[in-house]
């Protein structure tokens, strides 16, 4: 029987009751579904979450220890007869090394003959001469003095500290010799090799030398890079957007560049890298390697992003309030100044701040461009050679070498911990600005 | 031509024609003639003429969709935002054709203000909701005379009391009535001729809607007041005059007692009497 002839011949109570049946008979079948779709989006998110946690922790334990660094302690006689002999201190010149070499002479006194010497003199980081120089530099005072400096172990020893060399391996497959890890256990026992945190991360640009690498260069290169790309994408995208959302007349045109713009954000980008190639730097002529050419790239790839997102907030903001406005006698630039764009304000940062996100994390468009080089230099303008945070680490990632496998894992954690903060800046701003309508 | 009044138990006119009753009035100050609005195809509104006095209240009534808002929306040229209307005719207030090129759009709203059926304040603070057309138009030269302006318009808008301590706080978080007042004072602040409200207590309890009544009444004697109203009863209440529209067309148009109680026109007996709308 269908319901209506069922309805049609019955009362209405008994019509009602039937229907409360159905109704419940039903509901088993329902409630089992509902449970099972919660179900499989509470698995699907804690396979996700999962997956997550196995990449940090598979990412802490590998960089981690990067942020410490092998110092050895040296009590160092700032001897003035070999700094600066003849009278004369001519700090270039001066023979820091052999200071640094007579200082390990005097703490191993046994050691003889001119092979082990080296290998001993090898257990410290040839930075050491320079940050003895700079020490020189800062206060000549303290020649003739005697200090006690911690300097930079090399790699070789600070891989042996941390637990990356075998010492059971047969001698001639591992880097340190058994002279060299006896020296090492003794300096360690008497506190002399200590690891502590490692400056040279931040403090320093690339080197050969994995004790001295550090991340100061390429950070610089993508702040300066990130600036050049807020600067000039996210005026012109929130322009764009307004002019496309309030003023440009509906017609073929409008499509046609609504479309053009949704194709560029899913561009590759080492097309726009390509293209930067081709215009600016052959073309226009702006330096290599520069930021300004980076974020040149960068903020073409940010652009569309930023324009979809400021698109989507305009259109958020309710006719009435742009209807008000209007009533009131606000001309068009008014109504979007004054009402249309504090609404939307929200909206748009956070698709700047997305964008940004993204450029952040671009190395294939600075391929191109040649920001993939090794500089040492910390830049200090924007069109100094540079290179960016995810370049330094492809670079890293390559490098046989163990120590640069920590640094790369380090410099990861450095990129993502910038990533969280840029992100974490979003959601406090929006709060801030959200007013309710 | 307007047809002349005719005595009473006449029969009523059937056919739309002419529009029956007096489009005319004493003293014109906004004046329609042979007005007619399209939205693309749509032929909206049929060569409709009009004249509102300086200082009346005029109501707009007719059933869903009878053009009544959009006649409303011509009058400020609030039709120019949307892109498929269109307005043919002529429309003067005080004698300057409000349709004209040398005419800013701007100037005409601040002479013409407008509000609307579901209150919108600015998610701004009171003060600035009612201060923002006297600033845009520049009509304070100071804080104290912003100030002024600010407390004589909540106070006609008869919501100076409610709000004195407060006016830092959200326009968005009055209640609904007050929101409307506040809209209202917000139009009044900057010093229009004409006040035109559509549909204004549509979506409001009754105190409020009395509320608001009142305050039309009290406006009358310095606005031009055009009302578009669903509700027979409120126009019966607040307007001196009646304009029916049907289907576009302005059916009939004469003074509020004589519409209600002696309608001329078959379609308007009908609405009024609850056949049609």
């Amino acid at each position: 029987m269908s319901c209506a002839s069922i309805v049609s011949s019955m009362t209405s109570l008994e019509s009602s009751q039937e229907t409360r049946r159905k109704v419940e008979a039903g509901l088993g079948k329902r409630r089992r579904r509902e449970r099972l779709f919660q179900a499989a989006g509470i698995l699907a998110t804690t396979v996700g979450i999962a997956f997550l946690g196995v990449f940090f922790a598979d990412l802490l334990a590998k960089g981690s220890s990067a942020f410490v660094q092998s110092y050895m302690k040296l009590d160092v006689e700032f001897d003035a007869d070999i700094i600066a002999p003849g009278g004369e201190m001519d700090i270039a010149y001066a023979d820091f090394d052999g200071l640094i070499r007579s200082t390990l002479r005097a703490e191993f006194p046994a050691v003889n003959g001119r092979n082990d010497r080296r290998e001993l003199y090898r257990l410290v980081s040839i930075g050491a001469g320079y940050q003895m120089q700079d020490m020189i530099k800062a206060d000549p005072d303290l020649l003739g003095t005697s200090q006690t400096i911690w300097v930079p172990a090399s790699a070789t020893v600070d891989m042996y500290v941390k637990g990356n060399i075998d010492a059971s391996l047969d001698e001639a497959l591992r880097p340190l010799s058994d002279a060299q890890i006896g020296w090492i256990d003794s300096l360690l026992s008497a506190g002399k090799l200590d690891t502590r945190f490692n400056t040279a991360l931040f403090s320093n640009g690339d080197s050969r030398e994995p004790e001295l690498a550090g991340i100061k260069g390429a950070l610089m290169g993508s702040f300066y890079m990130l600036i050049v790309t807020i600067m000039l994408a996210f005026p012109i995208g929130v322009a764009a957007a307004i002019y496309l959302e309030e003023f440009a007349p509906r017609n073929r045109w409008s499509d046609l560049i609504e479309v053009n713009i949704n194709n560029l954000a899913a561009v590759p980008s080492i097309v726009f890298g390509l293209l930067r190639l081709a215009v600016f730097i052959n073309w226009v002529g702006i330096p290599r390697s520069a930021p300004l050419v980076g974020g040149l790239v960068l903020s073409l790839l940010t652009l569309p992003v930023i324009i979809i997102a400021s698109r989507a907030a305009i259109k958020a903001v309710p006719p009435s309030i742009r209807d008000a406005a209007l009533g009131l006698g606000a001309s068009r630039m008014q109504v979007v100044f004054h009402h249309v764009m504090p609404l939307a304000l929200p909206g748009m940062l956070t698709g700047a701040i997305i964008g940004m996100s993204r450029a952040l994390g671009e190395s294939a468009p600075l391929l191109m461009i040649g920001m993939v080089a090794f500089i040492v230099d910390v830049p200090g303008s924007l069109s100094d050679p540079a290179t960016a945070l995810p370049v330094q680490i492809y670079l890293w990632a390559d490098s046989p070498e163990r120590a640069f496998a920590e640094r790369t894992s380090a410099a990861i954690i450095v990129l993502l911990g910038f990533l969280l903060i840029m992100n974490l800046t979003a959601v406090i701003i929006r709060r801030r600005m959200e007013r309710k309508w | 031509m307007a047809v002349m009044a005719e005595p009473e138990n006449m029969e009523p006119v059937t056919k739309l024609g002419e529009t029956v009753g007096n489009v005319r009035c004493d003293d014109p100050y906004v004046v329609a003639e042979n007005v007619d609005a399209f939205y693309g195809d749509n032929h909206a509104i049929k060569d409709v003429t009009l004249e509102i006095s300086k200082k009346e209240v005029i109501a707009l009534i007719g059933p869903s969709g009878c053009g009544k808002s959009t006649f409303l929306r011509c009058l400020n040229r609030m039709n120019d935002s949307i892109e498929s209307a269109r307005v043919t005719g002529n429309i003067t207030l005080g004698g300057q054709d409000i349709y004209s090129k040398e005419l800013d759009p701007v100037a005409l709203r601040a002479r013409v203000g407008m509000v609307f059926q579901k209150p919108n304040p600015f998610p701004k603070s009171i003060y600035d909701n009612v201060a923002y057309g006297p600033r845009i138009h520049g009509l304070a030269n100071d804080r104290a005379e912003l100030d002024e302006i600010v407390h004589n318009s909540l106070e006609r808008a008869g919501l100076l009391k409610e709000v004195k301590d407060r006016l830092d706080e959200p326009g968005t978080g009055l209640s609904g009535g007050q929101q409307q007042r506040l809209c209202i004072a917000r139009t009044i602040a900057v010093n229009p001729e004409v006040i035109l409200m559509d549909e204004p207590c549509s979506a409001l309890d009754p105190i409020a809607t009395a509320r608001i009544e009142d305050l039309m009444d009290e406006l009358s004697h310095d606005y031009a007041i055009v009302i578009v109203t669903h509700s027979m009863q409120q126009a019966a209440r607040v307007s001196k005059r009646v304009a029916y529209f049907h289907l576009g067309v302005l059916v009939e148009v004469d003074e509020t007692d004589k519409i209600f109680t002696n309608p001329q026109h078959k379609l308007t007996e009908d609405y009024i009497t609850g056949r049609i709308g």
